[in-house]
């Protein structure tokens, strides 16, 4: 490769680094001052390609394109206004991650609302009225709209960082990004700061998804492609930090762009093809970012973020009423094998839903009591499912082997990441933890030779005597409650006190000799551990698992069951995932639109539960209980 | 401890026993379970969806098979391999199917081959792609329609030999079809073309290619032919940056499915002019049975058919001929009567071969041209299935497991 | 013989140097105040004594050990309790479950994962209780709690390792004057009874001429004054400080008789 082909490259990914900026910079200051984490982000900066779209096309012309991307940003960020006013406002005093599940349905109504306006096919954009050519740059033809995108980033940096710099709302959103509390002591309305910064934030994205326009079709995945873009930008950049967040994309994009200006290397033995690290380049950025630098590039160690939500109540051990009914919920789950002879589907689900509960309540043990809030939870699920299913498919394990190194697996996998992720707290873990598990996805994805790469494995059935449905849902029954129980019985035990002392304050539980990190790293390998063995019976109930075992998306369906049942308490997980994998097989088969029918149940469950149904109920019974 | 939840669990489950018995109240149809990824590729189910729909309308009309209607309870298989594997059993157990349909990735594709292989249920794989469905991981209960992704490179191999290109680059969606077309087209332009050389190669994620930047990266390798394999809102960035940045100027571009109104029709007047693409130029087929196909199909949805209608609608054919065929809907009677089993279609009469279940659909070869600000396809022949399959003999070696 | 023993202690923060050479000591027994204006050093000698901050030289001695650069959980192994100023619990457990946390650590059950940790402790858990006269709220959860009946509570646990040593930052901070003088009462109380040194930092004058046996006073990072309250009361540097010159501490001292 020639020294201008490796120019030529550097400045392809500034101008690939604009896109990723407008994509996270306003992610980074809603949560700078807000502290949601706003999945639906990428879902408005999806919005403003295909707003942006419409004008051009419909209008056309230079007024079209370019009046209409700035009518675009103003038309997303009056959008965003009303989430915040709406939908977030009635949650702040929710649970820590709460509103992150008001955003999940959003991104689900979104995205089919787009696709019932616009329909499915991919939207192509006009060029941009003006850029519509290439220049002569180092022998090479740079298109124009390429030169205007390098431009027009550290152009909006540059007034968005005066505006914080001179602006009394500039400075009231730096004050809240430093510490929220004073904010408020300030006598500041707060509700109207949020609802000013989200407005702002979703106007940035707006308008980055509308200068896409000129250079890919709007489509329905750009939500999520965006959203896992965005999250890495902020995190390594700094939370709250603009400057951070256009650096963060500059060291990205530049990465990127090397491996793929790299290519094909041949190094005698064997040959690389640099291009396919761009797969996974920006979570080994973060990876490497993170534990060099826990709070990003240029972020700053953020105080203790006091949750406004009232905080949990003391665990108590189950009630003789609870305990009965516990009894008899799994004595009827042991009947419902009879119960289903007519209708065997109901194995069929119940072992998805028994696995569910089981990769839930381990999720709860490290983000509830240990408030070590995961993203990456899917790795150890993904790691056991894999650890059981290649020891079948290389050496023709027994099942039960298989199965019993599921947990191992998954566990050797929680011990190496949670050494790091322990170090980190709040977002930051959950970005690390989220890197890590796309690194295992990435490899799993790309080592076809032995994990049979994007097509996962086959063939990986329960032998005798599980090799029926009664017999394979009374295993699942039996090891997802000797999972839950195991993993209860470690919350009421020295070490899970010791876990949640870590939680409320770490400081003091030093200072009582407790080794925070310590346990909270035992604590992440434990809850590794029994996702492991739900990953593994997962394999084997489905014949055959591909990398989406451990994709993102698994990850944020565990933080989706956790919260909806009640992040709270310890038998919300059970629910949450029990309602929402019966929700989401339910929805699925009713209609075309399921995605926004089971994201508009979840909102109802947001606004009529908030809390969590578990966390909800608990707190009406008790008031119940003391008014009588 | 799991109290409220499995209780709620239970009244759900419940209230699905209730709502079973209207299921199973449709008597004399015969039930054919479908099964696909309608959130995660609309651009390409939905008209796939409205080719299905036609053909159970038609067939119906005229009285069904073997006396009985056709009912086809259709699913969301929700786009990964694990959901889909729980909708097909929930075809087979809840809804009672006696076959299944359907899938349009390639993994879901394969997760479900290997479930009707284990559970010994007839599916016919409509859409996805990877050889492994009929080869490698082929069994016994288990066809498939379309075009395998090896089909699809031979077929454009003769066109990039003609081209006498030496230096060639590739680029794909790193992803299993990617990576196997991409084998698929060095292997066998290698054996046809001795002195090729392969100079670069690309390989962006799906769904996430940094257009520029790759262009660029096969421009600078001086390549006389670029083979692409991807497709989606990918090939739309790619062949946008492409002809801005002059990549494909004076050099032999040969794309697999770029054809395909699906991917062809977004680019509109960008379509790129000149490619040897595969895909299926509907407005120009001009035989009776496709101009029937079209008309009914404008007819029924004021629209006009895609590649995916016409899978669809030859899914459900298909179905019907071998059902017809085997007098009954018993999977051995049914594994039977589609080995060897003829269907009419839009595009001509195809086999499924009774040797790797593989049927011989095939596709159209031609170059992209520009008529009306329009991409469409010129100078194209219809390339049949079986003309680029290897022998029974060979395909023997390739599935070690099936009988 | 004396129980704490600090030599030459110095830390600065970007060229400020918050304490510098500080030499001071406690003996066995010992209620020892440290006193000084706001910025003096105390919260920074007080953090490097209990391991939070590293100091950039000098040393710290426990009982012939050195403590210099050891975690906090390191020198509170060692016997060295302490409590904070801003005073906080273990919100989401009840404040027996409070004290039984540090019961189950200094018994080094932290790592037990089967045995119910209610049970464990409790009796122990009551009797510390009950000498702070917060037997009564066990079973609430601790975040009920007011700001004062959290101070003693925190008092409960930091007694739990029956420590030798106990290090308070503005024990009385944020309360009321007279619930101040309760809980300084009460805690020189129990240290008598008990034998347990204490090295504490206070705001409030009049807690400190009334109760503590020596006084040490910082400024600008420096020891300035070392002695009994009669003495501190009329050392010039120290009303130099306080209140650039003339005035006195008869007043406060007075308040507190």
């Amino acid at each position: 490769m020639t020294l201008s082909a490796f120019l030529f490259q550097a400045l392809n990914g500034l101008s690939a680094a604009s896109g990723l900026f407008f994509i996270a910079v306003g992610l980074s200051l809603i949560f700078g001052v807000t502290r949601i984490v706003n999945i639906a982000h990428g879902s408005l900066y999806m919005l403003g390609t295909y707003i942006a779209y419409s004008f051009a096309t419909k209008i056309g012309g230079a007024i079209g394109f370019w009046g209409g991307i700035v009518a675009t940003a103003i038309l997303v960020g009056v959008f965003g206004a009303l989430i915040e006013i709406v939908l977030l406002r009635r949650i702040y005093r929710s649970p820590e991650l709460f509103q992150l599940l008001a955003t999940f349905a959003l991104v689900l109504v979104i995205n089919d609302a787009t696709l019932w306006i616009w329909g499915s096919e991919d939207l192509l954009g006009p060029r941009a009225p003006g850029l519509r050519d290439a220049v002569e740059v180092l022998d090479r033809r740079l298109p124009t709209y390429d030169l205007f995108l390098i431009v027009i980033g550290p152009a909006v940096l540059l007034v968005l960082h005066l505006g914080l710099a001179r602006t009394r709302f500039g400075r009231l959103v730096r004050a809240a990004t430093q510490d929220r509390e004073m904010v408020g002591a300030l006598g500041v309305n707060q509700a109207m700061l949020f609802t000013a910064v989200f407005a702002l934030g979703s106007a940035l994205a707006g308008l980055g998804g509308a200068l896409q326009v000129a250079r890919e079709p709007a489509n329905l995945a750009t939500d999520l492609v965006a959203i896992g873009d965005a999250f890495v930008v902020v995190v390594v950049g700094g939370m709250g930090s603009i400057t951070g967040a256009y650096l963060a994309a500059v060291i990205i994009a530049e990465v990127k762009a090397i491996c793929i200006a790299v290519g094909v290397v041949d190094f005698g033995y064997f040959t690389v093809n640099f291009s396919k690290l761009t797969l996974v380049a920006e979570f080994l950025v973060m990876a490497v970012v993170l534990i060099a630098r826990p709070y990003g590039l240029l972020g700053r160690a953020q105080g203790q973020v006091r949750s406004i939500a009232e905080p949990e109540d003391p665990i108590r051990p189950a009630t003789p009423a609870l305990k009965m009914l516990a009894a008899v919920a799994f004595a009827l789950l042991l009947g419902l094998p009879l119960l289903a002879q007519s209708s065997p589907y109901m194995l069929i689900l119940g072992i998805d839903v028994l696995i569910a509960v089981l990769f839930a309540t381990s999720l709860h043990f490290i983000m509830g009591p240990g408030g070590m809030h995961s993203f990456g939870h899917a790795a150890y699920f993904g790691l056991g499912a894999y650890g059981a299913a290649l020891l079948v498919k290389w050496l023709a394990a027994p099942m039960g082997l298989a199965l019993a190194a599921a947990p191992l697996v998954a566990l050797a996998g929680a011990l190496l990441f949670g050494w790091f992720a322990v170090r980190l707290s709040g977002v930051y873990l959950a970005m690390l933890t989220l890197a890590f598990a796309q690194i295992v996805w990435a490899a799993v994805f790309q080592w076809e030779y032995l994990t049979g790469g994007s097509n996962g494995v086959v063939g990986v059935w329960p032998t005798a005597p599980f090799d029926t449905r009664v017999s394979y849902y009374l295993l699942t029954l039996t090891l997802a409650a000797i999972g839950v129980l195991m993993l209860r019985r470690f919350l009421f035990a020295p070490f899970g006190y010791a876990m949640r002392a870590g939680r409320d304050s770490a400081l003091r539980a030093e200072a009582i000799g407790i080794d925070v990190k310590r346990v909270h790293w035992l604590g992440f390998a434990i809850a590794g551990g029994v996702c492991g063995v739900a990953g593994g019976l997962f394999a084997f109930a489905k014949g055959s698992i591909s990398p989406e075992t451990i994709g993102v998306g698994r990850s944020i369906d565990g933080l989706v069951m956790v919260l909806l049942g009640g992040i709270q308490t310890l038998t919300g997980p059970i629910v949450g995932a029990s309602v929402f994998a019966t929700l989401q097989d339910t929805v699925m088969r009713q209609t075309e639109y399921w995605r926004a029918l089971l994201g508009g149940i979840i909102l109802l469950l947001v606004l009529a539960f908030p809390g969590g149904i578990v966390g909800a109920l608990e707190k009406f019974f008790s008031r119940w209980k003391t008014a009588s | 401890m799991s109290k409220a939840g499995h209780i709620l669990h239970l009244a759900l489950a419940t209230a699905f026993a209730i709502g079973m018995t209207n299921s199973a109240s449709a008597q004399g149809t015969i039930k054919i379970g479908e099964l696909n990824s309608y959130k995660l590729q609309p651009q390409f189910l939905d008209p796939y969806k409205k080719g299905w729909e036609m053909a159970v309308d038609e067939i119906n009309a005229k009285g069904g098979v073997l006396g009985k209607k056709l009912e086809v309870i259709s699913r969301d298989d929700g786009g990964n391999p694990g959901d889909a594997v729980r909708v097909a059993e929930e075809l087979v157990t809840r809804e009672g199917v006696t076959m299944i349909a359907g899938t349009f990735l390639s993994h879901i594709g394969l997760a479900v081959t290997n479930f009707a292989g284990q559970k010994k249920v007839f599916f016919l794989a409509a859409e996805p792609l990877t050889d492994k469905i009929t080869w490698q991981n082929g069994n016994r209960y288990t066809f498939r329609l379309r075009p395998s992704t090896y089909m699809q490179v031979a077929m454009l191999i003769p066109d990039a030999v003609a081209a006498k290109k030496k230096r060639w680059a590739l680029v794909y969606p790193n992803f299993e079809y990617g990576q196997s077309a991409a084998e698929n087209f060095k292997t066998l332009l290698k054996k046809a073309q001795p002195d090729v050389e392969f100079v670069t190669e690309q390989a962006p994620p799906l769904g996430k290619v940094d257009a520029g930047a790759v262009v660029q990266a096969l421009d600078d390798a001086k390549p006389d032919g670029i083979f692409n394999v991807l497709f989606g809102a990918d090939l739309a960035k790619f062949v946008r940056e492409g002809n801005t940045r002059g990549a494909f100027k004076n050099r032999t571009v040969v794309s697999l499915l770029t054809g395909e109104p699906e991917y062809l029709d977004p680019l509109k007047d960008e379509s790129p002019v000149g490619w040897i693409v595969t895909g299926y130029p509907w407005d120009k087929i001009k035989t009776p049975a496709h101009n029937a196909f079209v008309d009914a199909y404008k007819k029924k949805y004021n629209d006009y058919p895609r590649l995916g209608s016409i899978v669809g609608y030859v899914t459900l054919k298909s179905l019907a001929a071998g059902i017809s065929k085997a007098g009954s809907t018993d999977t051995e009677k049914m594994v039977a009567a589609f080995r060897g089993l003829k269907v009419d279609t839009p595009l001509g009469g195809i086999v499924y071969r009774a040797s790797d279940h593989q049927g011989t659909m095939g596709a159209y070869v031609g170059k992209i041209a520009l008529e009306g600000g329009k991409g469409t396809m010129v100078n194209f022949k219809y390339i049949d299935g079986a003309s680029v399959l290897p022998s029974d003999a060979e395909v023997k070696k390739l599935r070690p497991a099936a009988d | 013989m004396s129980d704490l023993s600090i030599r030459a202690l110095s830390k600065a923060f970007g060229g400020v140097r918050a304490v510098n050479e500080v030499s001071f000591e406690v003996k066995r027994g010992e209620f020892l105040a440290m006193i000084g204006p706001n910025g003096a050093g105390k919260s920074t000698c007080f953090n490097m004594i209990n391991g939070q901050l590293a100091p950039d030289s000098g040393s710290i001695w426990f009982e012939q050990k050195n403590l210099t650069g050891l975690a906090p959980r390191e020198i509170w192994r060692l016997g060295v309790g302490r409590t904070f100023q801003v005073a906080s619990t273990f919100g989401s457990m009840t404040v027996g479950e409070n004290v039984q946390m540090a019961l189950l650590s200094h018994a080094n059950e932290i790592y037990r994962y089967w045995r119910p940790a209610a049970a464990m402790h409790r009796e122990r858990a009551l009797a510390l209780l009950d000498q702070v006269g917060m037997r009564e709220a066990a079973d609430r959860p601790s975040r009920e709690l007011a700001y004062g009946d959290v101070k003693r509570v925190e008092l409960a646990i930091a007694l739990a390792n029956d420590p030798r040593l106990l290090l308070m930052d503005e024990p009385t901070a944020g309360m009321a004057p007279r619930e101040r003088n309760d809980l300084i009462a009460l805690v020189k109380r129990l240290v008598v009874e008990q034998g347990i040194s204490v090295l504490f930092t206070e705001h409030s004058m009049d807690v400190v001429f009334a109760f503590a046996d020596r006084i040490i006073v910082l400024a600008r990072g420096r020891l300035i004054a070392d002695g009994n309250a009669a003495e501190i009361r009329d050392h010039p540097q120290v009303r130099e400080v306080y209140f650039g010159t003339g005035k006195t501490f008869a007043r406060a001292a007075g308040a507190a008789s």
